[in-house]
C-alpha cells in the first residue's frame, strides 16, 4: 500500500483537523427546453447547500430521487461548475466560474457511481481501466510503476492478480464495484465522492462493498461524502447527515442527533419509512401524502409544504431560514422532543 | 467487434474466453453469413491471385476469335473457357481481373466513408446543439438525393474516371456512417464510465475517440460490410453508364457496358459479368446480415 498511497499522512490528518472540502451555498441549475422562440425552462435541481468535509469522516446525502443528491454529486467532483456558490477544496477555491480542473484538484476528489455495470468502459482491461488516471496526470510516472500500483490496489480492494488482464464483463456487481472503487483511489484522492456505490448490489454484496469502504478511510483518512436513500446504510456508516428535500438541504447535523431527534417533518416521516425487522416493534410510519413536486414548478417557500401536516401560511412564503448549530434545520415549526419520541421508538 | 479494436486484440490470447470467441460463436450459427464469408473470402483470393490463375493478361487481343462462345456450347473451346468478348479477349482472364477492381472500390471507397463518416458522425455527437444541427442537416441534404443520381453528377463534374467514381460513391455513402456513429455516439456518451474517464482528466479528444467510439464500433463494422457491396454495384453501375471505369480496364460494369449490343448476339459476354457482381454483392450482404446479428442482435437495420 505505501506506494500507492501516502498512507502515513492519515494518522496526522485524522479527525480533528479542519475541513478539507468547504461547499458555501452550493447552487446549481440547468435550462431544459427551450427553443428559438421559447424561453428554457430551469430545473433548481440544488439549491444551496452548505457542508463541509472532513479527513476521516463521511457525510452522508440522503433524500427521495430527484431531490438533488446526484447533482450534489457532480458539482462536488467538479463535472459541472456550481451556478451560484463556492466550494473550497484543500484550500482552492472553485466557483460558478467554473473550476480550473488542474491535476491537483482532480487527484482531490473522485467519484465512485451508482452503477457498477456502466461505470466501466468494456472495452479495457481492469488493468487499463486502473491506470489511466496514472497515465493522465502523472504522465512522469514510467510504465512498470504505472502497472505495479495498479496490482497493488486491486489487492487492496480485495481482487486477484489475475484479474487485471480481464474484461469488466467477466465480474460480478460486487466485483466491479470494486475496481470502480481501485479506480477511483488510483490517484490518491482525499475526497471520495460515493453517489449510492452499493444501491445496486445484492444485499450480501452490499455489507461486502460498505465493509470495504470503512476499511480503506480507516487506513488511508479519506473523506467521504456518501450518497444515499438507504437510511439503514447511512446508519452503519455516517457520520454526519444532510437531508435533502427537493434540491435543498432541509436538516443536517451528527448521524446520531438527526436520527434520534429529527426536527424537520420530511426527516421524520423519511425515518419513519425504514424498514424495521421487527415484526413485534410498533410503527409508526407517517405516510406523505401526494407526489414529489416537480422540480420545475416547485412550490414557493419551504418545498416540502404541500405535503407537510405542519405547513401554515408562513411556510408557503419564504424558505424558512437554517436553525440550530451543529445540528441545524430550515423549518418554521420544528418538532419538540417529545413529538420525536415516536420516530425515536422506531430508531433502534 | 473485438477483432476492429486492435487493443482488445493484442490480449485476446490470454483472457478466457475472448470477445472475439464469442463473437464467432454467434457468427457460426448462421449458416448463410458463414456462406457469404467463404465466398467473399474466395473472391478475395481471386482478386489476390488473379495474375497466376489468368491464362492471358486481361488486354490480349486474339483477332481469330471474336465472339467465341464459352467451352460447352457449339464453337466453344478450352483455348477460352468462358468465351471471349467482341475484340477476341478472354472472358475469363477479364472476369478474374475485374475481381481486383471491384474489391479495389470496395476498400477505398468504405475506406474513405467510413473514416469521415465516423470522424464527423463523433463529432457531431459531441458537438453542442447548433453544430450538431449543421451537420446533420447537411448530412440530410446530402441522403435526400437518390444516391446513384448524385454520384452521377458528382462523376459529371470530376470528370469520368475510376478514381473520381470512388470518391463520388464515398461521398454519397459517407451519410449513412455520420447518422450511425451519431446515433451510437449519443446513447454512449452519458453512460458513467465515460463521466469516469473525464473525472480522471481524459481531454475531449480522448474521450471521443479512445473512449466511446471503441464502444460503437459494432454497428459500424456492419454498416461497412454492407456498404462494401454498395459500392461494388454503384460502381458498376457507373461503369455501366460509362461514368466509371474507363475502357479498356476489365472493370465487371465497364465490361457490360461495352458487350451491351450484343447482347442478343452472344449471351456470355453480359451474362458473366452480371453474374460476378451478383454473387459478390449477394455474398458480402449475407455476411454482413450475419455480422449484423453476431454483433449487435439489438440492432434490426440501420
Amino acid at each position: 500500500m505505501s506506494t500507492a498511497n501516502p498512507s502515513g499522512t492519515s494518522p496526522e490528518t485524522g479527525p480533528t483537523t479542519g475541513p478539507i472540502l468547504t461547499a458555501s451555498h452550493l447552487t446549481r441549475h440547468y435550462e431544459i427546453g427551450g427553443g428559438a422562440f421559447k424561453k428554457p425552462a430551469v430545473v433548481r435541481a440544488l439549491n444551496g447547500a452548505s457542508f463541509t468535509l472532513t479527513p476521516g469522516r463521511t457525510l452522508a446525502v440522503v433524500g427521495e430521487s430527484g431531490c438533488g443528491k446526484s447533482t450534489l454529486a457532480r458539482v462536488v467532483t467538479m463535472i459541472e461548475p456550481p451556478t451560484e456558490g463556492e466550494l473550497s477544496i484543500g484550500g482552492k477555491l472553485i466557483g460558478p466560474e467554473g473550476a480550473s480542473r488542474d491535476r491537483d484538484l482532480r487527484s482531490m476528489v473522485q467519484i465512485v457511481f451508482q452503477d457498477p455495470y456502466g461505470s466501466l468502459n468494456p472495452r479495457q482491461t481492469i488493468g487499463a481501466t486502473l491506470m489511466e488516471p496514472l497515465k493522465l496526470n502523472r504522465p512522469e510516472v514510467k510504465a512498470e510503476e504505472r502497472e505495479a500500483r495498479a496490482r497493488e490496489m486491486l489487492e487492496l480492494v480485495g481482487l486477484r492478480p489475475e484479474h487485471f488482464e480481464r474484461y469488466p464483463h467477466m465480474f460480478s456487481g460486487g466485483q466491479r464495484q470494486r475496481v470502480a472503487v481501485a479506480r477511483a483511489l488510483m490517484l490518491d484522492p482525499k475526497i471520495l465522492v460515493l453517489d449510492e456505490p452499493v444501491s445496486a448490489l445484492d444485499l450480501s454484496i452490499q455489507s461486502q462493498i460498505l465493509n470495504l469502504l470503512v476499511d480503506l478511510q480507516d487506513r488511508l483518512g479519506l473523506a467521504y461524502l456518501f450518497i444515499s436513500h438507504d437510511l439503514s446504510v447511512v446508519r452503519h456508516l455516517a457520520d454526519d447527515v444532510m437531508v435533502m428535500y427537493l434540491g435543498r438541504p432541509v436538516e443536517q447535523g451528527p448521524k446520531e442527533d438527526v436520527f434520534a431527534h429529527p426536527r424537520h417533518p420530511y426527516t421524520r416521516s423519511l425515518l419513519s419509512a425504514t424498514p424495521v425487522a421487527d415484526p413485534r416493534r410498533k410503527r409508526n410510519r407517517i405516510k406523505l401524502e401526494g407526489e414529489l413536486p416537480s422540480p420545475l414548478a416547485a412550490p414557493p417557500g419551504c418545498p416540502f409544504n404541500p405535503r407537510c401536516w405542519k405547513a401554515t401560511a408562513e411556510c408557503r412564503e419564504a424558505f424558512p431560514p437554517y436553525e440550530g448549530g451543529v445540528h441545524s434545520y430550515a423549518c418554521y415549526h420544528p418538532l419538540d422532543a417529545d413529538e420525536t419520541m415516536e420516530a425515536l421508538a422506531d430508531a433502534p | 467487434m473485438a477483432d476492429a479494436s486492435s487493443q482488445i486484440a493484442r490480449t485476446v490470447a490470454t483472457a478466457p474466453p475472448g470477445p472475439f470467441r464469442e463473437f464467432w460463436s454467434s457468427f457460426k450459427e448462421n449458416r448463410g453469413a458463414v456462406i457469404g464469408l467463404v465466398i467473399f473470402a474466395s473472391f478475395l483470393l481471386i482478386a489476390i491471385a488473379a495474375p497466376l490463375l489468368a491464362p492471358y493478361t486481361p488486354n490480349a487481343q486474339f483477332r481469330d476469335h471474336l465472339l467465341q462462345p464459352p467451352v460447352w456450347e457449339a464453337g466453344g473451346s478450352w483455348q477460352f473457357p468462358l468465351g471471349t468478348d467482341p475484340l477476341g479477349r478472354d472472358m475469363l482472364s477479364r472476369l478474374l481481373y475485374g475481381a481486383r477492381f471491384s474489391f479495389l472500390i470496395g476498400l477505398v471507397v468504405v475506406g474513405i466513408a467510413s473514416f469521415f463518416g465516423v470522424v464527423i458522425g463523433v463529432l457531431a455527437g459531441f458537438a453542442p446543439r447548433w453544430g450538431d444541427t449543421l451537420i446533420m442537416r447537411v448530412m440530410d441534404i446530402v441522403l435526400s438525393f437518390p444516391s446513384l443520381l448524385l454520384a452521377l453528377v458528382l462523376v459529371a463534374i470530376l470528370g469520368p474516371s475510376l478514381i473520381n467514381a470512388m470518391i463520388a460513391i464515398s461521398i454519397v455513402l459517407q451519410p449513412h456512417f455520420v447518422r450511425l456513429t451519431r446515433a451510437a455516439v449519443l446513447s454512449e456518451r452519458g453512460r458513467d464510465y465515460v463521466t469516469a474517464a473525464r473525472v480522471a482528466g481524459a481531454g475531449p479528444i480522448r474521450i471521443m475517440f479512445r473512449t466511446v467510439l471503441p464502444n460503437c464500433l459494432g454497428p459500424i463494422i456492419v454498416q461497412a460490410a454492407l456498404s462494401f457491396s454498395t459500392a461494388v454495384l454503384d460502381a458498376a453501375a457507373l461503369g455501366f453508364l460509362g461514368m466509371g471505369a474507363q475502357p479498356p480496364t476489365p472493370e465487371w460494369g465497364t465490361m457490360l457496358a461495352e458487350a451491351r449490343e450484343f447482347i442478343l448476339r452472344a449471351w456470355w459476354v453480359v451474362t458473366f459479368p452480371g453474374l460476378c457482381i451478383l454473387v459478390t454483392v449477394l455474398a458480402i450482404n449475407l455476411m454482413g446480415d450475419g455480422l449484423r446479428d453476431a454483433l449487435d442482435p439489438k440492432l434490426k437495420r440501420s
